[in-house]
């Protein structure tokens, strides 16, 4: 009998050129030897990847001279990075953040990552240049630094790797937009490294606003010190298909970690989120609150998971997942999981899912307002509860202005 | 006693020993170890059976040869050895009437507090007792022949009853559902058969009690509820099982059938040997349970869950007709080196279906206890409702409680709900119990015993009462 295994991988990778290095180039050889996750991984029980393992992408585009990306931006500090290229002719930059680009043989990296997963072992091993972005000790920064990927052209990969290293008693915040430049059949595979250092305060906003035929596979991957405060904030809009990954470990105690997601669905686009938060100490504090609208066919899926681990007391983790199905085809998958090990905790998860309450809805029409923009009004209340937990002015401006643009959903 | 100190009692709490493991010497009537085709053949025959539960054993065997054992569930054990079991043990002797019965067998049942001649007077529960994997006793017969009611063992019904088998057979949980199921229907012994004709409403509470008593023996019980169009039947089931040393199999397939406007309640109090306090030995439990919901009707599981060394059960139910209902209520108690992985599936198919769910684990000492539930809202499942919770209590720092729930909605006139909490219980509760005069065991009993009662409530008297003491008894010294 003989062996016969999975092409996919190679035709994946035969039009992809790689980094003259050692450290790449032997990562892109074992990824040889491995297969793209099917339904049968209980991690992509509800995510196809067909998508992206059918398509033969290209890494090698020339870049576009037609990118416009002022309509997305909220911070004069801010960094362009075109389908996994820095382009530094375009973006603009202020001394608030250490930035340095350094390519696969030059990175410090800040985390363990799983080459063993295939997506950061294809990122691992095409990234051209990482951007390092360091907080220093001590220092509070008030304007974000603001990246910008934008996809262009046609079936192209982006491989983006962003470390971001936030020294002792520091607070930053980072905004990563995702945007499409006339882009089709893009994929963007983005993995970002974070660590906080001890009483550092560290927000991340991701707004991902994709063209309607764009890919994308993101992770994070982040420690925390101890009385750390870590939040990210995820806004998906737009895109065909969307997977965030959020790995979380908390290695130091008092430490506070937050996770907010609005994601805001329609056509056939399919959104799923994954997040994972390590308590590997005692006496810290996790919340998580996803909520998801879905219209047309499009589907979500919710997979939150918070282990306690032994000796891990005093720990309070909540999860919360509310969903909203505004047509007949949208579906929804949502798995809460904890995994507690230790005794003196409280954690929790909640699940719902349902529709708009017709009883509000015919309350709201009583007094004048149309069905549509009653509608409207109950969905903004829905999703405007995270979208107001960012506590940034900017950054709530924008996604109300996108969600306009995209939805023509008003918030008050 | 004055001499008795706290100490010691807490010193006798901890080396005592499981309450109901003793062991009836009985002759067994056992065929080699080992599983193959002869194996399956000599089984069917020793029962006398039809040709086309032959050949269904046979098919069930040559696909389960096909499938690899599971291993996704949250435990953690040695997979059994399925040539190393012996699949067939029948009590050798077969009786004409109750007075024939094994004195010997008539004890093990008094100190399992369920004499027959005691329940026939006093409770008018009729009880279809299987010892290993025969049943020796089937009483109040009659009285249920009266009303049209078939309740009997498995064998039994395949013999007076072979069109009713084999329409139902196997149409809940197919053969190929998973490996154990696979494995049961290939090598089933016996187990209990349940039939209540149109419009009849059950006048007692049936139950089967269980009991593993062969050393080395899997027992594989098969059970069949099945209730025409709008009968109403509770079925009970309960197990305790001798002490042993290695690990026995447990690998039981439960189908139940309520056909259109009919009722099944389902209670189960499940307190197999569940290994001693260093995790040596106890029984692996593996088993399919799931109920068919034909229009309007309903089944509702309830289960306590005390025993087993590991526990992997998902007593489901599929709303197929519009209008069902699915209820299940379940405590699980692990404690010592136990582990548990539980829960529920409700599949949502037709329009208006209903479900609820509530699950409440407790563990204690090194245990883990796990729920796992799916709850499925297919596309024409209009209007499907759903309520979920689980709650889970940690009573030591070396336990673990997991929580793995499966959500998917594909109906936008659905509404689901779910909510989990884990935690322990609050010093301030123990404090108050204790202000009051209690002891600290006694104020976690009262506390366990609140956490638990919704789902107590939801047992028939009898065995509320069995299942409070269960509880109380497998929680004994686990206050850490």
């Amino acid at each position: 009998m003989t062996l016969v295994l999975s092409k996919k991988m190679d035709t994946f990778l035969s039009e992809l050129t790689v980094p003259s290095n050692e450290i790449q180039s032997n990562i892109i050889e074992q990824l040889k030897g491995m297969d793209f996750p099917t339904s049968r991984d209980e991690y992509w029980k509800y995510t196809r990847v067909g998508k992206i393992s059918n398509t033969k992408f290209s890494n090698t585009t020339a870049p576009s001279n037609e990118i416009d990306v002022a309509a997305h931006l909220v911070s004069d500090n801010y960094i362009v990075i075109e389908n996994g290229t820095i382009r530094t002719e375009l973006s603009q930059t202020n001394s608030d953040f250490a930035i340095n680009y350094k390519d696969a043989t030059e990175v410090n990296h800040l985390v363990n990552l799983d080459n063993n997963n295939v997506f950061t072992a294809i990122n691992s091993g095409l990234f051209k240049e990482a951007i390092s972005i360091s907080i220093s000790a001590n220092q509070a920064i008030e304007k974000p630094l603001q990246l910008v990927f934008v996809s262009t052209g046609e079936s192209n990969i982006a491989n983006n790797r962003i470390l971001v290293e936030a020294g002792k008693s520091s607070s930053a915040s980072v905004i990563i937009s995702n945007i499409s430049n006339k882009a089709n059949n893009c994929f963007n595979n983005t993995i970002i490294e974070a660590s906080v250092a001890e009483n550092a305060h560290l927000t991340l906003h991701k707004i991902q606003n994709e063209s309607a035929t764009n890919l994308s596979v993101s992770t994070e991957q982040v420690r925390q010190a101890k009385n750390s405060t870590f939040k990210i904030n995820t806004f998906t809009l737009t895109g065909l298909l969307v997977r965030n990954n959020i790995n979380i470990a908390v290695e130091g105690e008092n430490c506070e970690t937050y996770m907010n997601g609005a994601i805001v669905s329609a056509g056939k686009q399919h959104v799923d989120n994954h997040t994972f938060v390590d308590h590997q100490v005692p006496n810290c504090y996790s919340n998580e609150n996803y909520k998801y609208v879905m219209d047309d066919q499009s589907t979500g899926v919710f997979n939150g998971r918070v282990i306690v681990q032994k000796d891990a007391q005093v720990i309070n983790a909540y999860q919360n997942n509310g969903n909203i199905l505004l047509s007949d085809n949208a579906s929804i998958n949502s798995k809460p999981e904890l995994e507690i090990y230790a005794d003196d905790v409280k954690c929790s998860h909640g699940s719902t899912t349902g529709q708009l309450d017709e009883m509000a809805l015919f309350y709201l029409q009583a007094r004048g307002i149309s069905r549509e923009n009653a509608k409207k009004l109950l969905v903004s209340a829905f999703i405007g509860e995270v979208i107001s937990a960012t506590n940034d002015d900017t950054v709530i401006e924008l996604i109300q202005q996108l969600l306009s643009n995209e939805y023509g959903w008003e918030f008050a | 006693m004055a001499g008795y100190t706290e100490e010691e009692l807490a010193e006798d709490l901890k080396n005592q020993e499981y309450k109901f493991g003793f062991t009836t010497e009985i002759e067994s009537d056992k065929i080699p170890v080992g599983l193959n085709e002869d194996v399956i053949r000599l089984i069917s025959a020793k029962k006398n059976e039809p040709e086309w539960l032959l050949e269904y054993r046979l098919n069930a065997f040559k696909i389960w040869q096909d499938m690899i054992e599971p291993d996704w569930a949250h435990v953690k054990y040695e997979k059994p050895n399925f040539q190393e079991i012996s699949y067939f043990a029948a009590p050798k002797k077969q009786y004409e009437s109750w007075d024939d019965v094994d004195p010997e067998m008539k004890a093990t049942m008094d100190k399992l507090g369920i004499s027959l001649d005691e329940q026939k007077k006093l409770t008018g529960v009729a009880v279809d007792f299987v010892m290993d994997s025969v049943s020796v006793a089937t009483s109040f017969k009659e009285k249920l022949g009266e009303l049209g009611i078939i309740f009997s063992s498995f064998s039994e019904a395949v013999q007076n009853h072979p069109d009713l088998v084999r329409k139902h057979l196997g149409t809940v949980v197919p053969t190929k559902d998973n490996f154990y199921a696979a494995l049961n229907s290939a090598v089933f012994s016996d187990g209990s058969f349940c039939y209540i004709p149109k419009g009849v409403r059950c006048p007692m509470e049936l139950s089967t009690y269980f009991r593993i008593n062969e050393s080395g023996t899997g027992q594989f019980e098969r059970t069949l509820v099945v209730a025409d169009e709008g009968s109403y039947v509770s079925y009970l089931e309960g197990c305790t099982a001798p002490q042993r040393d290695e690990n026995q199999l447990h690998a039981a397939v439960v189908e139940l059938i309520a056909l259109d406007d009919a009722e099944i309640k389902y209670s189960t109090v499940q307190n197999w040997f569940p290994g001693d306090k260093n995790g040596v030995g106890g029984i692996f439990n593996f088993v399919t349970k799931r109920g068919m919901c034909h229009t309007n009707s309903k089944i509702s599981w309830t289960q306590v869950e005390t025993g087993s060394a590991v526990t992997w059960k998902y007593p489901s139910c599929i709303l197929k007709g519009d209008n069902s209902i699915g209820e299940f209520y379940s405590v699980a108690v692990t404690n010592n080196y136990q582990q548990a992985d539980t829960g529920t599936k409700m599949i949502h198919l037709g329009k208006n279906t209903k479900s609820t769910v509530i699950s409440k684990g407790i563990s204690a000492g090194q245990s883990q206890n796990s729920y796992r539930g799916l709850i499925q809202i297919n596309k024409n499942a209009h209007n499907a409702r759903n309520f979920t919770q689980c709650d889970s209590l940690l009573m030591s720092d070396r336990c673990g409680a997991h929580t793995f729930p499966y959500i998917e909605c594909s109906n936008n006139s659905a509404k689901l709900e779910h909510e989990a909490t884990t935690s322990k219980i609050g010093e301030d509760q123990i404090f108050y119990c204790q202000q009051r005069g209690l002891s600290e065991e006694s104020a976690i009993g009262l506390i366990v015993n609140g956490y638990v009662k919704e789902v107590l409530n939801k047992l028939p008297m009898e065995f509320a009462v069995e299942a409070q003491k269960l509880l109380a008894i497998s929680l004994e010294n686990s206050v850490g």
